[in-house]
Formats: structure tokens, C-alpha cells, sequence
């Protein structure tokens, strides 16, 4: 198995705070991963180096072989990277269809794009709002809108950050599927908090602890594993009650 | 009937441009049709700022600079070579290229919008001050004298391009300003309506996303503010040919200002709202004009301190107001308050149908 995505003793310093910490990192193609961690456990920061939102402080990010290390965060998506964040970032302005027409639009003629936009309506099963603006829908509607944009670009690899976020279960439910079925053509790493949703689509979790990797293996023995109980589950039944 | 219904407003403002150049010259007065002619290029400068600062999101606070360039530009050139032809394509091209180095810099250098609105407006400050301060005789280029703040007079109408005896007289200048202004219009609905519209547009609506998704936002932006400074540039040789002059006036803070109240009385996000107001609010300030100079005897005395209304016609301060009346009540503009009252009437009872084109 080749590697897609490799950071080298990636770092990032805030002051003296170190929220990434000479991370070594690395996921094979097609592969479906999960990061995890608590709060401030430096997953978005390490997420916000891979698509070029933060500039790391030390070491290399090599997407394909290429290193990626600083560029600006519209050519890490031109080489295959496509990214949700937390927060929905789409266009609330405009109509869903624009939206994710401006993502199919930019390697495609504009009748190849208008198909593919048709596709991916039918596929996060919202064809039939596709003139409302995305500002009208519900949140988890526009998530899905995103992760449509994101598909759009036809990626490589595709990092979400909290896709479930302010879902119903239901809504988590068809994400899980959607997810593992993008997975097939797809390589994809998933930022999560919950734990339930891991367990719906993941086969490997790297565990982030204080700017490290704590632990990387099976969700199984991720679970079993009392190091992470400690710093994250404990954590997660904190939140919970 | 098909192209009424889908795309309406294309459709009536061919009707409103066939109007405008067939029929209004026939029976309209000499002088009417000379305050239209400015009317219309002030309608097109107008528009420069519609596009870059309502649909690219750009706060060029400055967008007179480019104006200002485009006529004097216009003027010194058309004065050392006596024919218009080129002039006109400088007065075009040199905004265009001073907005695409300027816009480096601040796109490149990422500045924020708060800034890159006080740099530009700053931009068209410095160049009233370098031209008021150009009025002594050694302050020539070629044969044209730059003026100082006294600007440069007698200039040359636009002539037939090659042949510098056919020179447009009051209606010709009419008809060219009505046409570029049409054009200019049909020409931005047309840019909105390409892939470089749509992604500039997603620019001011979210652009971390437009990065994402792969796009890069600096390329974008400085290309849509070098065209709206070219549209800008063309407006402002229009204006010079229209009076034979032009004058640091149009780079100081009250004219740049006034196209900011244009854009936003109109609405931003729309392009028929900008033209309007630019029309309406330079009507106003028109007979403002008029009236200011005119036998006005009304007024009171208060405390023994006599105000006269004729004071309080002065344009700026009937800006100013117009310009917080909107602010406070109609911050949208006025195109686009009236949009959402009638679709408001129209989705009374009806499930909403909303429009994902924002242009008008």
C-alpha cells in the first residue's frame, strides 16, 4: 500500500504553545480514517495545516508524493484535496444548485458540470430544493451541501471535519452511509467527537493527545485501550452527563 | 413572450435602451439632452463601483481614482495628438493597469477589506493633492498644460475615429454616452452570467470556500477590480469629452463618496438600483445647484442668528442625509426593498419560490 497523505515532524507553535507536536503521520490510499481527541487535543490545527488554512511551524506535509508544506489552500485543492469544515462553509447566498455547481464548474465545461451537479442533488437527495438558498436550509442539509461541493471537485482525498455536527440521528445515520460510500472511490479522514458515529464508519482511529499522536489502531481496541479511556472517553462521559 | 418571462429585466432594458436612442433625442430639449449626456456617464461610473464592491464584494471607498485617471489621461493625450481614438483606449487601459498594480498589492498582501477600503480611498486623495499642486506653467505635459486645481479646459469632443474634423457635437456626445452606458450594462449582466462572474460572486459570499473548492481568490478579485476600473477610466473620458474638461474635483472625498451613496441607495448586489440613483441623486444635486444660486428669501431667525435655507441646499449636506435616511431605513437599497415587497406579495399564501440570481 502507497502512501497518499505523509506529515513529517509537523509542528505548529502558538507563542510557547505547541498545539501539534512533530506529528508523524500517514494514510494509504483509499483508506477511511479517524481522528480523534478532546478538545484542544490539536486535531483542527493539524487538519487546518493539511488544507493549507495554517501555515505549520516545522516539518512537511507530502500529498502523493508532492510536498504541500505552506501552499496556499486553493492549490492544495487543485491537487486533489477536498475539505469540509466545521462550521458549513458554503455560499448562504445562493441557490443550492450554484453552489455546487461553482465546485463542479472549475475543471469541467459547463454542460459536464450541469450533469455532474444533477448527480450529486439526487445523491444528498435534496433535487428538489435545488433553487432554494442555501442560507434557507437546515444545518444539516447544508452540511450535506458542502460535502456535495466537496465531491464536486471529484478529490482525491476528502477531509471532514465533524460532518455530523448539530445532525439528528437520522441525519448521522445517512451521513455514515453516504460516507462510506464516497469511501469506495475515495480516500477520506474524518475529524469526530462522536464516538457512536466512529463506530458507524471507521476501521482505523488515530488518537490526539496534547499535540501527539497518543495511539493509532483498530476502533476495537481504540476503545479498549485505557490510555485513550483516560484522556478521551472519560472526557466524553464528562460531556454526556 | 418566452423571453419576457425568463429573462425579464434583459428584455425591458432593451426596450428602455431602444427608447433612450431612437426616441428621447426626437423629442426632448437641447439642454435636457445635454444634462442627460452626464447623466448617463455617471450612470456608467455608477456601475464600475456596482460591480466591483455589490457583486466582487470589493469596498473601492476610491473608485474615482480611476475615473479621474481615465479623464485626464484622456485630456493630455487628446491634447498633444488632436485626435481622439487613442486617447480613448489610454483612458481605459492606464486605470486598468494602475488598478491591476494597486490591486496586487493589496489582494496579494491580503489586506483586509476595512483596509483595503482606507488605502483606496487614500489613493484618490494623494492624486487630488498631486494634481491641485501642478498649477504653475512648468506643469505641462507636451503641449497640455496639467493645471492644478483650475484642471485642464477646452478640450476637443471625440472626433470620428481617423478623421479629427467629424467631431461629435451636443447629440452625438448624447448618443455615445446612452450607448456606452447600455453596453456597459449588458456587458457586466453578460460577465455575471460566465463562470468568472458566478466565482467572483461566491468570492464576496464566502471566500474561504472559493479557495477551497480551488479557485484563487487574489486572481479573481484583481481582475474584476481592473475591469470596473476600465469601465471606471471609460467613464471618465466620457466626462471630460462631455464639458471639454476636467478638474481635480473628481478626485477629492465628496465626488468618490457620492458614487458609495449611489451604490448603496440603488442596492447593492444589483445593477439597475446604482444607474437609477447615480441619475436621481445627480438630478437632485442639479437643481440643488440651481436653486442655491437662485432668490431664495426663506429662512428664520433664531436668537437673534439668521439661518438661511439657502445655506442648507448645499449638495454635501443633502448627501449626507440621504445617505443615513437609507443607512437607517432602507439599508438594502432601494432595487432590492422593492424586490422583497413584492415577492413578499407574490408568496403571500404561495409556498416561496425563491430566485438564486442575484443579478438585475
Amino acid at each position: 500500500m502507497t502512501a497518499i497523505l505523509e506529515t513529517r515532524d509537523l509542528s505548529k507553535r502558538f507563542g510557547g504553545v505547541a498545539a501539534v507536536d512533530e506529528v508523524n503521520f500517514s494514510l494509504n490510499d483509499g483508506e477511511l480514517r479517524c481522528l480523534i481527541g478532546p478538545n484542544g487535543a490539536g486535531k483542527s490545527t493539524f487538519f487546518k495545516m493539511l488544507c493549507g488554512q495554517l501555515k505549520p511551524s516545522e516539518g512537511q506535509v507530502l500529498f502523493r508524493g508532492n510536498d504541500i508544506t505552506g501552499a496556499e489552500p486553493h492549490g492544495i485543492a487543485r491537487a486533489g484535496m477536498g475539505i469540509k469544515t466545521q462550521v458549513p462553509s458554503v455560499y448562504d447566498g445562493l441557490s443550492l444548485r450554484e453552489n455546487i455547481m461553482l465546485s463542479a464548474w472549475r475543471t469541467r465545461t459547463k454542460r459536464d458540470a450541469l450533469a455532474i451537479v444533477e448527480d450529486l442533488l439526487m445523491k444528498i437527495r435534496l433535487a428538489d430544493q435545488a433553487d432554494r438558498l442555501v442560507g434557507h436550509l437546515a444545518h444539516g442539509q447544508r452540511q450535506w451541501v458542502e460535502l456535495a461541493m466537496v465531491l464536486a471537485q471529484d478529490p482525491v482525498l476528502v477531509l471532514l471535519d465533524e460532518p455530523t455536527a448539530g445532525m439528528t440521528l437520522d441525519e448521522v445515520e445517512s451521513t455514515a452511509a453516504l460516507i462510506r460510500d464516497i469511501n469506495q472511490t475515495y480516500s477520506i479522514i474524518v475529524v469526530e467527537h462522536d464516538m457512536q458515529f466512529i463506530r458507524m464508519i471507521a476501521e482505523t482511529v488515530t488518537v490526539f493527545h496534547q499535540g501527539k499522536i497518543l495511539a493509532e489502531d483498530q476502533v476495537d481496541n481504540i476503545m479498549r485501550n485505557p490510555a485513550v479511556r483516560d484522556v478521551y472517553l472519560g472526557k466524553q462521559a464528562d460531556r454526556g452527563a | 413572450m418566452s423571453a419576457l418571462k425568463r429573462h425579464p429585466s434583459l428584455v425591458v432594458m432593451f426596450a428602455l435602451a431602444l427608447i433612450f436612442v431612437f426616441i428621447v433625442p426626437q423629442v426632448t430639449e437641447l439642454y435636457i439632452i445635454n444634462d442627460m449626456t452626464v447623466f448617463a456617464v455617471m450612470a456608467t461610473l455608477a456601475l464600475s463601483l456596482a460591480l466591483v464592491w455589490g457583486f466582487g464584494g470589493i469596498l473601492s471607498l476610491g473608485q474615482s481614482v480611476f475615473f479621474g485617471i481615465g479623464g485626464y489621461v484622456y485630456a493630455i493625450t487628446v491634447l498633444n495628438t488632436g485626435e481622439s481614438t487613442i486617447p480613448i483606449l489610454l483612458g481605459v487601459v492606464v486605470p486598468m493597469a494602475f488598478a491591476a498594480v494597486l490591486g496586487y498589492f493589496m489582494f496579494y498582501g491580503r489586506i483586509s477589506d476595512i483596509y483595503l477600503a482606507v488605502i483606496t480611498l487614500t489613493v484618490s486623495l494623494i492624486f487630488y493633492h498631486l494634481i491641485v499642486s501642478t498649477s504653475g506653467g512648468q506643469w505641462r505635459i507636451g503641449k497640455s498644460p496639467i493645471g492644478g486645481y483650475n484642471g485642464i479646459p477646452g478640450l476637443p469632443p471625440i472626433n470620428v475615429p481617423g478623421d479629427p474634423s467629424a467631431r461629435l457635437g451636443f447629440e452625438g456626445k448624447y448618443y455615445l454616452s446612452i450607448i456606452v452606458l447600455f453596453l456597459t450594462y449588458f456587458g457586466i449582466r453578460w460577465l455575471l452570467a460566465t463562470r468568472f462572474g458566478r466565482v467572483a460572486v461566491s468570492i464576496r459570499e464566502n471566500e474561504a470556500r472559493t479557495e477551497l473548492i480551488g479557485y484563487d481568490a487574489r486572481a479573481y478579485k484583481l481582475a474584476l477590480y481592473a475591469i470596473g476600473a476600465g469601465v471606471a477610466g471609460l467613464a471618465g473620458v466620457l466626462y471630460a469629452n462631455w464639458g471639454g474638461f476636467i478638474s481635480p474635483v473628481v478626485f477629492n472625498i465628496f465626488f468618490t463618496a457620492q458614487i458609495i451613496v449611489w451604490v448603496m441607495v440603488g442596492g447593492l448586489g444589483t445593477l439597475v438600483g446604482p444607474m437609477l440613483a447615480a441619475v436621481a441623486i445627480q438630478y437632485l444635486v442639479t437643481q440643488l445647484g440651481a436653486a442655491a444660486t437662485s432668490e431664495i428669501k426663506a429662512g428664520l431667525t433664531i436668537f437673534g442668528m439668521r439661518l438661511d435655507l439657502k445655506d442648507f441646499l448645499d449638495s454635501n449636506i443633502i448627501l449626507g442625509v440621504i445617505f443615513i435616511v437609507f443607512t437607517l431605513f432602507i439599508p438594502k437599497g432601494i432595487v432590492p426593498f422593492i424586490r422583497d415587497w413584492f415577492s413578499e406579495r407574490r408568496t403571500h399564501g404561495r409556498r416561496q419560490a425563491e430566485s438564486g440570481s442575484p443579478a438585475e
